[in-house]
């Protein structure tokens, strides 16, 4: 009982530490205060009316919404005693893989930039500023020669690290214990009627319990943001516009890998090649947004960290590169792509971006034991499918045909580019309720599932990797809920 | 042997030449006795066979009108059927389709139709779908004096005549259509023949834009008759964006990448992409712009499409030769502003069988398909006296978009603008299928 009661008081100390000072907290006091003119507020029962007054505004529910936000994105401290790196990643050998992967990222890194002689970052001068300036809304025009960078790491690098697949780890049950439909008729007047109501309580945990569900086209924007605690205050604004100048004075070598990374998947892909400027608008901004560091504290990564010319080693002249500590990797963009469809204002589609990516998407290429992370997501569609299509399974494995080969690049990129948007939307729905990108492991395996009886015909890794070559027609909360209840093991 | 379909072309695409194939017709000669003509209309010129007299004849548009009649003597048997209507041009042409729509418009107007109300600025409130439009040189002076009543506006010269883009230029001056004035000293340009005239049109400035670019729609109407009406949407059409980023700034006028979408032009441009072609697919509209904006303005937005298409069809109607032999699947480009406004451009009577991505080469393979199996039922060879009326298995992607007999024989009394809010949950059902209410009141 004690214990409980310690490890609760220092999360309530941790959020307590983390709330104030921020733009709420002084947003609070100013609230306070103004409310003293107010003819209700007395002065004998001064803290109560105020109390009463944060309520009805509605400002209590905006403080909720922040903590139940909190809450979600920190895990809860083991131990009072336990050292700061367990927050990030509680298993030694976990550590040292994600610290040798990160090792290798860099190697990658600094070879491209002696080879090529750029620098890692560079101010620009007036007149690339400029330039840069005034073509700020179509950056898909007019490209720099981009031949000579290489991405530097793609999902299938991440795969051949084999140290993993050994490992043990307990992937236990999904918690999808309500069923996920595709709506019908009946069903869905009344989910839309109701997603208007949490819309309009501005309720964060509410809005998360809603979207398990699957939230409707129209209330999708707003239902995100929500969730994600976004609300694009004049401050927001001013941070993503303090970014952006942050791009045109200072040239960053990420920035060709973001370009030609854009230009390689996204803007070839029937979908989101429309919003191709917006993704630059969106990631160069991203790669010199410091705030991104935060998530280092839960995240098993490090930061890389680079060197002023000529002080190498000493940690006064070390700054985080790039500012943000996020390598883009081939395919990077397309966690941004999808979100242009739900918002089309470059400072929140920002902002809800960057709040997806210290939630979840992180997760998906750093080594850890955290149960959405890539190596447990593995885990978990290895163990799905041998569990439900045995038979499949062997087969594939006989044939050389390794199943995670095939739909570990489905689940790095959260299935982005792969299924047509509405229904990734859809998908998006489930991590977003569900806090966990479980899902994406369940919807892999289920994917095999259904195509299951051509997959047992085949008698190669080509042939196999063609059969499930094209995600764009499969609807995913059918397959997902025929996979989940309609199985027999 | 049971007879095969007969069929001739006079464009090699393959889209069409599959269509025939798997179906186990049999190409002839134009010379020889066919069932089925697919034929490429060039302008107002019509390819015309005479099966007994085995003679090809290019045709006029004064002997067009008189190419089906009795007294002429060209006839086609039952068994014939084209993809034209003979005088589809009463659509298909800039000039013309304007000048009908004016026609109906007033029209409805004399006869008290609450249809054509107007609002407190004069404008028509349900049929005001085309921009402001005038022929050149004919209207010139008409169009001087609207011109002058918004000097700054931008207007859009097109050639009546030609299509992918091709002629049209924007301008912003009197002076730069000079040429066009009727009593210009420069009188060469001032020429009866058809080929020289224009039509001059409001350039709707503020066009919707995603991703910061201009795109228009693109759809396919099948129209089996004209009276009684009934025509059939294609589902699957698509939006083409221009590769550019959109500007009115005056300095880009001359920018096409800028303002015509036409694949034709964009497809020359520095950054067109031969993977997806610029094209995005009217779902994918659908969702962005309900995920965006709502989805009562979609739904709007979209009922009022089809109101145009259908009013389109129906302006025409009354002059259009409904030649049993016929049918036709016409290309409907619709741009919209900003305000979510659709604007009817111009309609195509042959719209581009060519292929500009993989993708694209399925959907139009599909669309002949479904084509087909409306136009030419069970493949068999065709009877034109059939009561044209197919069953809902066969429409494929197609869905009615406005069937005329069903709807009259449909007695309910409806309110004219009930449709825009009368989306029950039923999924499917907005208002396209005979069940379009306003239009109870037609006789």
């Amino acid at each position: 009982m004690l214990e409980q009661d310690s490890g609760l008081s220092l999360t309530i100390a941790r959020i307590v530490q983390r709330l104030k000072g921020s733009s709420l907290h002084s947003q609070l006091e100013r609230q306070a205060r103004i409310s003293l003119h107010n003819p209700e507020i007395k002065l004998e029962s001064l803290k109560e009316d105020i109390k009463d007054f944060l309520k009805t505004s509605g400002w209590e529910k905006k403080l909720q919404n922040a903590v139940y936000s909190e809450l979600n994105v920190f895990p809860s401290p083991c131990h009072p005693a336990a050292p700061p790196e367990h927050m990030k990643e509680p298993l030694a050998y976990m550590r040292k893989a994600q610290g040798s992967w990160e090792k290798r990222i860099l190697k990658s890194l600094n070879s491209m930039c002696t080879e090529l002689s750029i620098p890692l970052a560079q101010k620009r001068p007036a007149s690339e500023q400029k330039e840069l300036l005034n073509k700020w809304n179509e950056m898909g025009t007019d490209e720099p020669d981009l031949s000579l960078f290489r991405p530097v790491y793609a999902p299938k690098d991440f795969l051949e690290k084999e140290d993993f697949s050994e490992l043990d780890l307990n992937v236990g049950q999904l918690g999808i214990d309500d069923s996920a439909q595709v709506p019908p008729e009946f069903f869905e007047n009344e989910h839309v009627r109701i997603g208007q109501k949490v819309l309009a309580e501005q309720d964060s945990a509410a809005a998360q319990q809603y979207v398990r569900q699957g939230c409707p086209t129209a209330l999708r924007a707003d239902l995100w943001a929500l969730i994600l605690n976004i609300s694009n205050q004049p401050e927001d604004i001013l941070y993503y516009e303090q970014l952006k100048s942050n791009v045109i004075q200072h040239d960053l070598l990420v920035d060709s890998l973001i370009y030609k990374d854009v230009k390689l998947t996204a803007s070839n892909d029937d979908y989101y090649f429309v919003f191709e400027d917006y993704l630059y608008q969106v990631l160069l901004c991203f790669s010199r947004d410091t705030s991104v560091l935060e998530h280092f504290a839960y995240s098993s990564a490090t930061p890389p960290k680079s060197y002023i010319r000529g002080k190498l080693g000493i940690e006064e002249y070390a700054v985080f590169y790039p500012p943000n500590g996020v390598i883009p990797f081939h395919g990077f963009s397309m966690y941004v792509a999808p979100l242009c469809f739900l918002y089309h204002e470059p400072s929140k589609l920002y902002q809800i971006f960057r709040e997806m990516y210290v939630r979840f998407f992180f997760r998906l290429h750093s080594i850890s034991s955290h149960p959405s992370g890539i190596v447990s997501l593995c885990l978990l569609f290895e163990t799905l499918l041998q569990t439900h299509l045995p038979q499949l399974f062997y087969h594939l494995r006989e044939i050389g045909a390794q199943p995670l080969r095939i739909s570990f690049k489905w689940m790095v990129r959260a299935f982005s580019g792969y299924l047509a948007t509405d229904q990734l939307l859809l998908l998006w729905d489930r991590i977003l309720g569900y806090n966990s990108l479980e899902i994406l492991a369940v919807l892999a395996a289920a994917v095999f599932a259904f195509r299951a009886v051509n997959l047992m015909e085949v008698t190669s890794l080509a042939a196999a990797e063609a059969v499930l070559a094209d995600l764009s027609t499969l609807k995913v909360m059918p397959l997902l809920q025929i996979f989940l209840f309609a199985t027999v093991t | 042997m049971a007879g095969k379909v007969k069929w001739v072309t006079d464009i090699e695409k393959s889209v069409l030449i599959n269509n025939f194939e798997k179906r186990g017709w049999i190409q002839v000669a134009e010379n020889e006795d066919w069932n089925f003509y697919w034929c490429v209309i060039h302008w107002f010129q019509f390819v015309c066979l005479k099966p007994s007299r085995n003679i090809i004849a290019r045709m006029s548009v004064q002997t067009i009108r008189n190419v089906f009649s009795v007294e002429t003597g060209y006839r086609l048997s039952d068994d014939q059927i084209v993809n034209h209507f003979p005088n589809h041009y009463e659509l298909t042409r800039k000039d013309l389709m304007v000048k009908n729509i004016k026609r109906y418009r007033k029209e409805l107007e004399k006869e008290g139709s609450p249809l054509a109300e107007k609002d407190e600025n004069g404008k028509y409130i349900y049929l005001d779908f085309v921009p402001v439009t005038f022929m050149l040189p004919a209207d010139y002076n008409l169009f001087v004096e609207e011109f002058r009543k918004n000097p700054s506006s931008t207007w859009i010269m097109k050639p009546c005549g030609k299509a992918q883009g091709k002629g049209i230029f924007l301008i912003n001056k009197l002076s730069q259509i000079k040429k066009w004035s009727r009593d210009s000293k420069t009188s060469s340009f001032v020429s009866q023949s058809s080929k020289e005239a224009y039509v001059i049109s409001l350039y709707i400035n503020n066009p919707l834009l995603i991703g910061g670019k201009k795109f228009d729609l693109r759809l396919y109407v099948l129209v089996s008759t004209y009276r009684p009406l009934r025509c059939y949407m294609y589902k699957l059409g698509f939006c083409r964006f221009c590769t550019v980023k959109y500007t009115p700034s005056t300095s880009e006028l001359d920018n096409m990448f800028v303002h015509l979408t036409n694949v034709a032009i964009q497809k020359h441009g520095d950054d067109y992409n031969h993977i997806h072609g610029g094209k995005w697919t009217v779902s994918n509209l659908r969702l962005y712009l309900e995920s965006t904006r709502g989805k009562e303005v979609t739904n709007k937005l979209f009922d009022e499409i089809h109101w145009i298409i259908v009013q389109s069809l129906k302006a025409v109607a009354p002059v259009m030769n409904n030649d049993k032999h016929c049918f036709e699947c016409y290309g409907y480009d619709i741009i919209i502003d900003d305000k979510l406004k659709p604007w009817l451009i111009e309609v195509n009577a042959s719209p581009s069988l060519t292929s500009s991505t993989a993708n694209d080469r399925i959907l139009k393979y599909n669309l002949i398909n479904d084509t087909l199996n409306i136009a030419v039922p069970n493949g068999e060879i065709p009877d034109c006296k059939w009561n044209k009326s197919p069953p809902k298995e066969v429409l494929g992607n197609y869905e009615v978009l406005y069937d005329e007999e069903m709807a009259q024989s449909d007695g309910s009394d409806r309110d004219l603008r009930s449709r825009s809010g009368q989306s029950t949950g039923t999924k499917g059902n907005r208002g396209r299928d005979s069940g379009k209410p306003v239009l109870t009141t037609w006789k």
